[in-house]
């Protein structure tokens, strides 16, 4: 077969355009809103649970979601659907522990949680570098396949793409705070439902509409070995490993936990994650459809020949089953999924910064209005040209695979923290600062150690740790450091606080 | 006057419910995790031409956190938001 990709796609350019003017006019709207810190960064607290539950489906169903996981699957089959399930099943975990205590004890940040009843600065400033190790690594992720998309569509440089990307994003976020973001948000995983639903229907029109007869078709093709487990999780520990940071890290990921501030209360909060879990669980089902599809219709070979990581198998699927119009239209929501999830981490990022470090460390707690709002502005701008240079520097990187680490910095950092504050009498400060600086430091220190940057990068013979995901063991370190630490050293006051958590993690307050 | 011991029932209510569905939830993922880490044959095994244990299981487990957060929506709706507008009222 061949593709039209890489030359300019009319439509695409059109839709992209469509997207970017529709977007900003949101922001401008969102903009004369935006007057207050409450509003920056939790949009006045008066998103609805169906909005909520879009925008965190928005959030989630990134670009290494519909591009890499529709491309693991098409290349590897089976072993790619791991990846699609795992994203999932983190969802209920967000429901049961986290998502109505969060909502009611804090204000902003995950952080305002942790740090409840504890001492504020040593948590604020460990949770914020927790929070920026995970955007930044995020970040990465969504700007290079951003970069990848738009060089493959328009044959723009490459750098040229991340800072075109970096310059929207930081429109939305600067002017039109959480709000823009919001809505943003929902646009966006409307127009990707969409977009999946119509492409898995179009590719299993060609199969009776039945999944069974597509399944089929390609274990014909390939063997049946694509039907089963396969090379990609070769190694047992490291299927494991990645299985346990991406159930644990949905619920540390600061720009999904943000979400929870933006509507009235935890009822509310509450219904958001099942719209959210019931979008996002259609979503991976249609991955089993969109990968399989695009393995049969257009084919590993010319998959592979595109782009080595088959990060381009679904663009490729939209070509063969609708011609170069449906693939341009599937090419806009694409490039619209990337510039939303980068929104939405910048933002993140710039509460982390601003919220924690800022007002509540440097400040002690005292600033007004205005100058929380104004260097919240700054931080976003500052962590936008930071994600431009950051997508630049890390050109050629595998989509998906690094993301499954900002899931794995996620759930060592901020999970273990965050739950332990919520759940246990006895937890501390210095435990909770100890846990998210050891699962901080030790998850980058075994990224570093790993096969993808001692083999695949730096060239090495062997890397000194053996396993592509570190979850496995900084997971539970960051638990045991956490556990260790409070045994050992009780703190009255934080024990004393947590009848009063307990109290508001329940009922909430009266002001809204 | 029972306001504090209420408060606790409450408390330990949410936590049992939580509790209990979390490790479901990790029971079933970890059991599938465990099968595609040591046991690949199993998964790999065809229920019908074009389904493989695999593929099903995993849909499943999709279909598995959809049924238990659903229940849990339930229990709060139902049983939770109740006790906690009265708690919210004396308090």
């Amino acid at each position: 077969m061949i593709s039209s990709l890489g030359e300019p796609n009319l439509i695409a350019i059109v839709g992209f355009f469509v997207f970017i003017a529709l977007s900003l006019g949101i922001t401008i709207l969102a903009a004369r809103r935006t007057r207050s810190a409450e509003h920056f960064y939790a949009a006045g607290r008066k998103i609805t649970g169906f909005q909520n539950g879009l925008a965190l489906a928005g959030d989630y169903m990134s670009a290494a979601s519909f591009l890499g996981i529709a491309g693991l699957v098409a290349l590897s089959g089976f072993d790619g659907l791991i990846y699609s399930i795992g994203f999932l099943v983190g969802w209920p975990i967000v429901m049961f522990l986290i998502a109505e205590p969060l909502r009611n004890l804090g204000r902003y940040t995950f952080s305002d949680v942790v740090a409840f009843r504890l001492r504020q600065a040593p948590v604020r400033v460990a949770a914020a570098i927790g929070s920026l190790a995970v955007v930044a690594f995020y970040l990465i992720a969504q700007m290079v396949g951003a970069g990848n998309l738009i060089t493959l569509l328009f044959g723009l440089p490459y750098e040229l793409a991340v800072v075109i990307v970096g310059v929207v994003m930081m429109a939305y976020v600067l002017f039109g705070g959480m709000l823009a973001t919001t809505w943003v948000q929902i646009v966006k995983a409307v127009l990707l439902l969409l977009g999946a639903f119509l492409l898995a229907g179009l590719a299993l029109s060609r199969f009776g509409f039945n999944p069974l007869t597509l399944f089929e078709a390609a274990a014909d093709q390939y063997g049946a070995g694509v039907l089963g487990p396969g090379g990609l999780v070769s190694d047992p520990v490291d299927a494991v490993s990645l299985g346990l940071a991406l159930m644990l890290g949905t619920a540390g990921l600061p720009h999904i936990l943000m979400r929870f501030y933006t509507v009235p209360d935890a009822p509310t909060a509450r219904t958001s994650v099942s719209y959210a879990t019931a979008f996002i669980g259609v979503f991976y089902l249609l991955t089993f459809i969109l990968g399989f599809g695009a393995m049969v219709i257009v084919g590993q070979d010319t998959i592979r020949g595109v782009d080595a990581g088959g990060n381009m198998a679904a663009l490729l699927l939209a070509e063969a089953v609708g011609g170069p119009g449906f693939m341009g239209f599937i090419s806009a929501v694409a490039f619209a999924t990337i510039l939303a999830v980068v929104a939405g981490l910048t933002l993140a990022g710039a509460a982390a910064l601003s919220h924690d470090l800022w007002v509540n460390v440097f400040r002690g707690g005292h600033a007004s209005d205005h100058e929380q709002l104004r260097v919240a502005r700054v931080s976003a701008a500052v962590l936008g040209v930071l994600a431009i240079l950051l997508g630049i520097a890390f050109e050629g990187q595998n989509v998906a695979y690094m993301v499954g680490l900002a899931f794995a910095i996620a759930a060592s950092a901020n999970f273990p923290a965050l739950v332990l504050s919520i759940f246990w009498r006895g937890f501390t400060t210095r435990a909770a600062q100890l846990s998210m600086l050891t699962g901080t430091l030790v998850s980058l220190l075994l990224i570093y150690l790993s096969p993808a940057i001692q083999v695949d990068i730096l060239g090495n013979a062997e890397a000194i740790f053996p396993l592509r995901n570190p979850g496995i063991v900084s997971i539970p370190l960051a638990f045991l450091v956490a556990v260790v630490v409070a045994l050992w050293r009780p703190e009255p006051e934080a024990a004393a606080g947590f009848a009063e958590l307990e109290r508001r993690a329940l009922l909430g307050t009266d002001e809204h | 006057m029972d306001a504090p011991d209420d408060l606790k029932h409450l408390a330990a209510a949410r936590w049992r419910i939580a509790i209990g569905l979390t490790s479901t939830m990790i029971v079933l993922y970890f059991g599938f995790i465990l099968l595609v880490a040591f046991n690949k044959p199993v998964l790999a095994t065809p229920i019908r031409p074009g389904l493989s244990l695999g593929i099903l299981l995993g849909a499943l487990e999709i279909v598995a956190a959809w049924i238990l957060i659903w229940f849990y929506v339930r229990w709060a709706n139902r049983h939770y938001d109740a006790k906690v507008a009265k708690l919210r009222g004396r308090s």
